[in-house]
């Protein structure tokens, strides 16, 4: 088996109980986490891995939280560490599943540093980040993704800078795997928690959440029926992307290099977009889409094979050990040049 | 000067002997010196001598050619008694440029013989060392040393005319020409320096062949050249019985831990951010993955502990290393090791500080960090080796702490120690003690917080154990369950545990080995790489009829149970170190004894010749 291969051994079959822990859920009431923590002790029996190869880590925040919530094994560490903490627990075992939970501010903000390079070594793990545009926890300050000139209480007159997008973010430092998701789509977060998790490599989720004390509605234009409607865009691996109501589809093209919307029925289909996943440069064009101009891209922006940090890292030592055999510390302490007293 | 002299005629040259000397060798950091230095200590050693060294070396990668920062140095004493330190002042400097000779002459004895490279005592390079005359000129000079002035530069290419090597290859042969002549003078063999050449320049001939002319050079033109009057024998020095190697710190200290780590059968996981003076802990280690050593090169220092606490949670050796700065940055996931009760070591190669400080200086001005430096109760094992030797059992000793306690174990190294080097007796590794990791797999009556009752560890429990999923973090916990808890009670309860827990670690030290009367007037007491020059101090004071003694620690935290009853056998208590006072301080604090220190702060090791006159200070203002 490849060490990057989590769960070797035939899993039991689970139900969603199973993964439910003894712990009483401490978010406020209609959090969006509530939905994503369903969403994910539902998949979990899908994803065919023994309990016990499973282990969630965190950092700090109400996302943060989670670990506590999911009867696997968990480890609730400090603001912005998990995935260097994720990263040295798979480089120590990697037969082990692991799932990276972060949010807006532990992931892209004091936690940047680690993001980016989790994510350029490809360590082959699952980072569900959960997007609500807001400092929760802390009590309603603005975050690295709120939009310029928010009103919070640290930034009574409008927050002066501007956004990160974690989709651009997570494929400027060259991820492997990058999807986007919604709290109150259940099947569609199936679907990408499924999919993130059967990748090689690191796979990244955003999950568009909402924070109805501190920052209701923030992605509103998706909740609302209607407008979800005009600009979802579902992103399908083959398909074109094609979006908006039955009697008025549009369609996502490029005209020379800049994506352009335009009336289905104006263009002929051979001029149409076709959603390739291993085209990770269409993948950046997409990712920096957003209505009201452009429609919101939902689903797997890419999915690509690029080498795995800690596959290296053992095949180093499994090279070095077949090659020379296993180390003996008594001839270390011998080797080189040594002297003789009597 | 300038030619080579005529062999000398009749009588051989007269052969002095010595108990040890101090030599320092002092150039630009492009002429080699660290490496002339080296090769003269491995000739030291296979002489069979006691030695001590010290590199000291500018930060700068290539400072610019003949200015004063540019200045690198190699220091040895070495004896045929113990050697216990580099050594104070020189009895021999070998300068290569001005800028060496205005660095370090004030360090050479009255009377100590001084070579120095005339060529490179030129306009330019006397402008750059701030000479506005040529000392060389100045007779004063000849007359306080015994001056040797030696065209090395002209005798290099001379003796390498031939080669077919450009004029800068030629010129940078010349430390081996420095190289030649000092071992001639001292009587060293060149043997391990020949051998080294065929082996380093193995696939470039003509620089091999460049440098052994080159060496014995500089060693017949010592042996034939008429100025230098007679030259020195040391013996071997009476050293245990065994196969010796030289050893730094830095590599010792990455070796402890491989054995540590093979000893307790587990991968070892090495966390680590480039930073001077510990990244040689990072090259070592990294050449070792048959003893499924993993290094991660982090993208930051935070990084580097986070990823051995997640090494260390997935039930292997997770270990760090830093200097000062760098420990400041990993403070946070010190004390997430803390109260998630998980093994984690931790390396301090202390630096001169604060910020960056001198990176290349050393200093053991980290202890008040090591001890106190988190935020909140987060109490933590201290250690510190002693010698460049005692690096190795104290890195095998801390992996031991801290997977038998469930604890992180800081251990304070410096950059005298990590660089520094001494002939190492090679340990018979069955002798080390066992490490024996019991990872929990019985599901019956498991809770994470569960403690045994000697050590109050808590059960560590790889993840992938069924049965046994359980989860831990920074929120404080309840005691056994290990679930969020709030309850003051509990909190108060969880401090004091987390105490109790490190307090507990002091049933593992031997008693404290007192080097001197069990009791008397003045007790020294150190830590970390001071031994050498207090060891040399206070036996200096003994020799003269003192009554005085020494400790020294290589447990900060916890203290050793027997230290208290010691302090108090003895009139006074001298703590020298090489900051403003931290030891002392905790000393003071803890048994109530009026300590005093000595205190040098200056880059450099404390010399034992001060230590000794703080000794005699101390005892003459007895009433």
């Amino acid at each position: 088996m490849s060490p990057s291969e989590a769960g070797a051994k035939e899993a039991p079959k689970y139900t969603k109980k199973d993964f439910e822990s003894d712990q009483d859920v401490r978010w406020c009431p209609g959090c969006g986490d509530y939905a994503i923590l369903s969403a994910l002790q539902k998949t979990m029996p899908d994803l065919g891995i023994p309990k016990e190869n499973i282990v969630f880590i965190s950092g700090i925040g109400c996302s943060s939280r989670f670990p506590y919530y999911m009867n696997t094994y968990g480890f609730h560490t400090i603001h912005g560490r998990a995935p260097a903490i994720a990263t040295g627990l798979r480089v120590a075992r990697p037969e082990l599943k692991i799932f990276v939970v972060t949010g807006d501010g532990d992931g892209l903000s004091i936690g940047g540093n680690h993001m980016l390079h989790v994510l350029r070594r490809n360590v082959n793990l699952t980072i569900l980040l959960f997007n609500n545009r807001i400092y929760g926890l802390t009590k309603g300050q603005y975050s690295p993704t709120s939009e310029l000139g928010k009103v919070t209480k640290s930034t009574p007159v409008g927050s002066a800078d501007r956004p990160v997008n974690p989709l651009s973010f997570a494929l400027g430092c060259g991820a492997t795997f990058v999807a986007r998701t919604v709290d109150r789509n259940i099947p569609h977060m199936d679907e990408m928690l499924k999919r993130a998790a059967a990748h090689k490599g690191t796979g990244f989720i955003e999950i568009l959440q909402n924070c109805n004390v501190y920052n209701d509605l923030a992605w509103n234009v998706i909740y609302d029926r209607e407008s979800k409607v005009q600009h979802e865009l579902r992103l399908e691996h083959g398909k074109p992307l094609l979006f908006g109501p039955p009697d008025d589809r549009r369609a996502l093209i490029m005209r020379g290099v800049t994506p352009k919307v335009v009336r289905a029925k104006d263009v002929p289909e051979s001029t149409l977009w076709i959603h390739d996943e291993t085209n990770v440069n269409a993948a950046k064009l997409l990712a920096d889409l957003f209505a009201p101009d452009f429609p919101i891209p939902v689903g797997v922006l890419t999915a690509v094979e690029a080498p795995v940090y800690e596959d290296l890292i053992l095949q180093q030592e499994q090279k070095a050990i077949s090659e020379r055999g296993p180390g003996d510390i008594a001839k270390l302490l011998t080797s080189g040049d040594t002297w003789k007293i009597s | 000067m300038g030619q080579i002299a005529t062999p000398a005629t009749g009588a051989e040259k007269s052969r002095k002997a010595l108990d040890r000397a101090v030599i320092r060798f002092a150039g630009d950091s492009g002429d080699g010196m660290q490496l002339t230095g080296e090769q003269f200590t491995t000739e030291s050693a296979w002489a069979g001598n006691d030695l001590a060294t010290l590199p000291n070396f500018p930060a700068e990668i290539r400072a610019p050619a003949g200015t004063l920062f540019g200045v690198s140095s190699f220091q040895l004493q070495f004896g045929s008694q113990r050697v216990y330190t580099p050594g104070d002042r020189l009895d021999c400097l070998v300068a290569m440029n001005p800028a060496a000779l205005k660095v370090h002459l004030r360090d050479l004895k009255t009377g100590g013989l001084l070579i120095v490279n005339t060529p490179a005592f030129d306009k330019r390079n006397l402008d750059k060392a701030g000479y506005a005359t040529n000392p060389l000129d100045d007779p004063t000079l000849a007359e306080r040393y015994r001056l040797h002035k030696v065209d090395m530069t002209g005798l290099t290419h001379e003796a390498i005319k031939d080669l077919p090597l450009n004029t800068k290859e030629k010129d940078r042969t010349k430390n081996f020409f420095a190289l030649g002549l000092v071992s001639w003078i001292y009587t060293r063999p060149l043997e391990p320096t020949l051998d080294w050449i065929k082996k380093r320049f193995a696939k470039n001939k003509d620089i091999a062949e460049a440098n052994t002319r080159v060496l014995k050079a500089g060693h017949a033109f010592g042996e034939t050249a008429e100025i230098f009057g007679e030259h020195y024998a040391v013996e071997p020095a009476e050293m245990a019985p065994g196969l010796y190697r030289a050893m730094t710190g830095n590599r010792a200290l990455a070796w402890g831990l491989i054995a540590a780590a093979q000893r307790s059968k587990l991968p070892l996981v090495y966390g680590a951010y480039p930073i001077t003076p510990a990244s040689d802990i990072l090259h070592e280690l990294a050449l070792h993955k048959r003893f499924r050593v993993r290094t991660i090169q982090a993208e930051d220092e935070i990084a580097a502990v986070t990823a051995a606490i997640g090494a260390s949670f997935g039930g292997a050796i997770g270990v760090t290393a830093s200097s000062g700065p760098g420990i400041a940055l990993k403070s946070e996931g010190i004390g997430l090791a803390v109260t998630a009760e998980l093994p984690l070591v931790v390396l301090n190669i202390q630096r001169a500080g604060p910020s960056t400080g001198m990176p290349t200086k050393t200093e053991q001005a980290d202890l008040m960090q090591a001890l106190y430096g988190r935020n909140s109760e987060a109490p933590v094992v201290v250690l510190a080796p002693a010698t460049p030797g005692d690096c190795f059992y104290i890195a095998y000793e801390a992996v031991r702490l801290a997977a038998k306690y469930m604890v992180p174990v800081l251990v304070l190294s410096d950059g005298f120690l990590a660089n520094g080097s001494e002939p190492w007796l090679i340990p018979d590794v069955t002798t080390l003690p066992p490490i024996e990791i019991q990872f929990r797999t019985e599901r019956e009556g498991f809770f994470p917080y569960l403690r045994d009752s000697a050590t109050l560890a808590r059960p560590w429990v790889r993840p992938g154990t069924p049965g046994l999923e359980h989860r831990i973090g920074g929120i404080e916990k309840q005691d056994v369950t290990g679930n969020i808890s709030y309850d003051p009670d509990n909190h108060d309860h969880m401090v004091r545990t987390r105490a109790e827990k490190v307090r507990r670690v002091a049933q593992e030290i031997p008693p404290t080995s007192i080097n001197g009367p069990a009791t008397g007037d003045l007790l020294v007491v150190g830590w970390g790489g001071t031994y050498g020059s207090i060891t040399a101090a206070v036996e200096q004071a003994q020799t003269a009829g003192k009554s005085v003694a020494s400790i020294h620690l290589r447990h900060l935290n916890p203290l050793p149970p027997d230290l208290g009853h010691i302090l108090r056998e003895y009139r006074k208590v001298l703590v020298p170190e090489i900051n403003s006072g931290q030891l002392v301080r905790v000393l003071r604090a803890e048994y109530l004894v009026d300590a005093v220190g000595f205190n040098r702060v200056r880059g450099l090791p404390l010399p034992s010749e001060e230590i000794y006159e703080a000794i005699n200070q101390l005892l003459g203002s007895t009433p």
